[in-house]
């Protein structure tokens, strides 16, 4: 018994001995995805975006860390779709995973309770697509956090480029605006293109909500139809804009809908079809009309997963370009010295774009493009400069 | 018509489709509840799964409308009996809490098997070409028209079944007294199976439904339905399948004219509130009849 005891002792010392050696070669990175829940598509986009970003640096050798070259590990999360296990994630990739960085999540309300934790725990956190402004704020404060960066730009400018195109482009002097009141990111931008709207002109005649998971729109849909208005904001995830469109076609409405970033999935036009033909949304970059540096990793992506890249995946891959950029200036694996590093990154050319830091921000300076749904496809519109 | 009274007829529509929906399910949750005296929590889930029969009848099976009906009806009517006797019949004599515990965990289990098989949303392909009349400003959709005249004429059928039938005067008898009911030569296992299909087939109608008017389905979706459901079952009396469906048009109407009424933010808000008053009112719903404890 007493050797039996010994000998696994010695095992667990062993391997524990074993993983600390083989930390020391490997640079962990760690990534939270929504892989289930109600958003399981912008997950896979995030997820297949890190794998393949880190198997290219590593079929490369690995990252230049200082005066050696180290394979990347990566440790993929998922948060299941809910607040609380993306905090829980967090937590364990920084104590258990002992992760340099984390990538991911998504969903500004599952972004916002993680970066709590990386903020609270000194490690570098970079959300590739949650535009909610909050993500990188401190919450006391209102200062920006100092671990949590983004790789998209923020809902002030998105709401401020949407209600500039509602007005001048469709030429809608009346909106109504449909929102999930119980998420960050719809309630957020809904109010900021409500702000700028108005301050442009526009009259608001309809700011209807509902809660998560609600499938029956029919009684705010019956509002704005009350309210006469010429465009309707749904600035919603992809799984809930088809309902809500399919439900206001069947009421009668035929005013012409636009959307945000939220849109951008594939699935959306799977779930959504015909129905969504010809409306517009603004989003983070478009596949047929991306930078030279982008078509290299569109090709990639989609010989590998047999599908074009989202605006998901492409942040992805620029949060990851935008890290290793940061490591390498780092020239240490620490997490300190990388936070550093990335607030300082000279300007990134990414695939969604030139993106940089400025000193008091986390958030990149970035221009948004504008696409159409046109024949089952996403195109190209036209471009929003900050 | 005057733009006020074609906004209310508007709203009076969507909520009879909204109740006709919650009564469906609801009529699963009054039946076993009145046979065996224990709630089947798992039966939003069941409505879930019939959602994704419908799916795959649409789609795999290119099914139209009737076919696929019918055929997720028998499926998720067997599901139910599967389920009664796979879980629910070797703790009929358990105390009721654990029979309620294991209906959570079958539900738990319906819910992450379907995740495992898809955990992506799946879109429901349009079975019925939609036609939207306009009848003096009011929008009338033939699916609003379908759903809400197919649920009240499986409604009727239900009702005429239980209390026309020798098969519901089974159930009726069973729900009054277990113990002598068998001495009196009424096979009280088939009948307690032949409850759990209807309920379930009642779900699987409500899930093809559903599935038709909103046409984004994921493995989630039972779960406040069914909630809801449940309310509506108590609200008019569990036990009483006329309660039930009152209750459930009581809830879809209080649901739509509170979102019509006030912010649509306080809707489930102002109508729990409501529906609790109703509670505290009547304690035994709307129907419901106090059963007296022979000691």
């Amino acid at each position: 018994m007493r050797k039996a005891l010994s000998l696994l002792l010695f095992s667990v010392l062993m391997s524990l001995g074993l993983t600390a050696w083989s930390a020391e070669k490997t640079l962990n990175l760690g990534v939270i995805a929504e892989l289930t829940g109600d958003m399981p598509a912008v997950g896979a986009s995030c997820r297949n975006a890190a794998e393949m970003a880190v198997k290219e640096i590593n079929a490369a050798g690995g990252l230049q860390v200082g005066k050696e070259k180290m394979k990347v590990k990566l440790t993929v999360e998922d948060n299941a779709g809910k607040a609380d296990q993306s905090a829980a994630a967090a937590q364990k990739l920084i104590t258990q995973d002992e992760v340099l960085a984390i990538v991911g999540p998504n969903a500004s309300r599952y972004a916002i309770p993680a970066a709590e934790i990386a903020e609270s725990s000194e490690t570098v956190l970079i959300t590739p697509w949650s535009t909610n402004p909050k993500t990188t704020l401190d919450t006391a404060t209102n200062q920006p956090k100092k671990y949590v960066f983004r790789a998209c730009f923020i809902d002030p400018f998105q709401g401020g480029v949407l209600a500039k195109f509602a007005l001048e482009n469709l030429k809608a002097k009346k909106a109504a605006v449909l929102y999930d009141v119980a998420s960050d990111y719809n309630k957020g931008i809904a109010e900021v293109f409500k702000a700028n709207y108005e301050k442009l002109g526009g009259k608001i005649v309809a700011f209807e909500t509902y809660t998560t998971n609600d499938k029956d729109f029919s009684a705010q849909l019956t509002k704005i139809k009350d309210a006469k208005p010429d465009v309707i904001f749904l600035p919603n995830y992809y799984s809930e804009v088809p309902l809500q469109v399919q439900q206001a076609k069947r009421l009668g409405i035929d005013v012409p809908f636009i959307g945000s970033d939220s849109w951008g999935s594939n699935e959306l036009l799977t779930l959504g079809g015909a129905d969504l033909n010809g409306y517009y949304f603004s989003t983070h970059y478009a596949a047929d009309n991306a930078a030279p540096a982008a078509k290299k990793f569109i090709e990639d992506y989609e010989k590998t997963y047999g599908a074009k890249p989202d605006d998901v995946a492409a942040l992805t891959y620029d949060a990851f370009g935008l890290l290793f950029g940061a490591i390498k200036n780092a020239g240490k694996a620490d997490r300190e010295a990388i936070r550093n590093a990335l607030s300082t990154l000279p300007s990134y050319k990414g695939v969604t774009g030139d993106m940089k830091f400025q000193a008091d921000s986390r958030d990149p300076i970035k221009s948004a493009v504008i696409l159409q749904i046109k024949d089952g496809k996403f195109t190209y519109f036209t471009n929003a400069k900050p | 018509m005057s733009d006020g009274i074609v906004y209310w007829l508007q709203q009076i529509l969507n909520a009879l489709q909204l109740g006709s929906i919650y009564a469906l399910i609801a009529l699963g949750y009054t039946m076993v509840y009145g046979i065996l005296t224990m709630i089947n929590f798992a039966h939003g889930d069941v409505f879930m799964i019939g959602a994704f029969f419908c799916f795959l009848a649409a789609t795999a099976l290119g099914l139209s409308f009737a076919p696929t009906l019918l055929l997720t009806m028998l499926g998720a009517a067997l599901l139910g009996v599967v389920i009664e006797r796979l879980a629910y019949k070797p703790l009929r004599n358990a105390p009721r809490v654990s029979a309620i515990i294991t209906a959570l965990g079958v539900g738990l289990f319906l819910e992450n098997f379907t995740l495992a098989l898809a955990p992506y949303p799946k879109h429901i392909p349009p079975l019925l070409e939609n036609v939207t009349w306009n009848l003096g400003g009011v929008s009338v959709s033939s699916l609003q028209v379908i759903i809400i005249f197919l649920s009240l004429g499986l409604m009727i059928v239900l009702d005429y079944v239980v209390h026309r039938t020798p098969v519901g005067m089974a159930m009726r008898a069973i729900s009054w007294d277990k113990t002598f009911v068998p001495l009196m030569g009424i096979p009280v296992n088939l009948i307690i199976s032949i409850t759990f299909a209807i309920g379930a087939g009642l779900a699987g109608a409500a899930g093809t439904m559903y599935a038709l008017a909103y046409p984004v389905i994921d493995p989630y979706m039972g779960i406040m339905v069914g909630w809801k459901a449940f309310i509506s079952a108590v609200v008019g009396g569990i036990g009483n399948i006329r309660g039930a469906m009152i209750g459930a048009f009581i809830l879809g109407g209080v649901e739509i004219m509170v979102a019509a009424f006030f912010p649509s933010t306080y809707r489930d808000f102002v109508a729990f509130t409501l529906l609790l008053l109703l509670i505290v009112i009547r304690p035994y719903g709307i129907l419901g009849q106090p059963r007296i404890q022979k000691v």
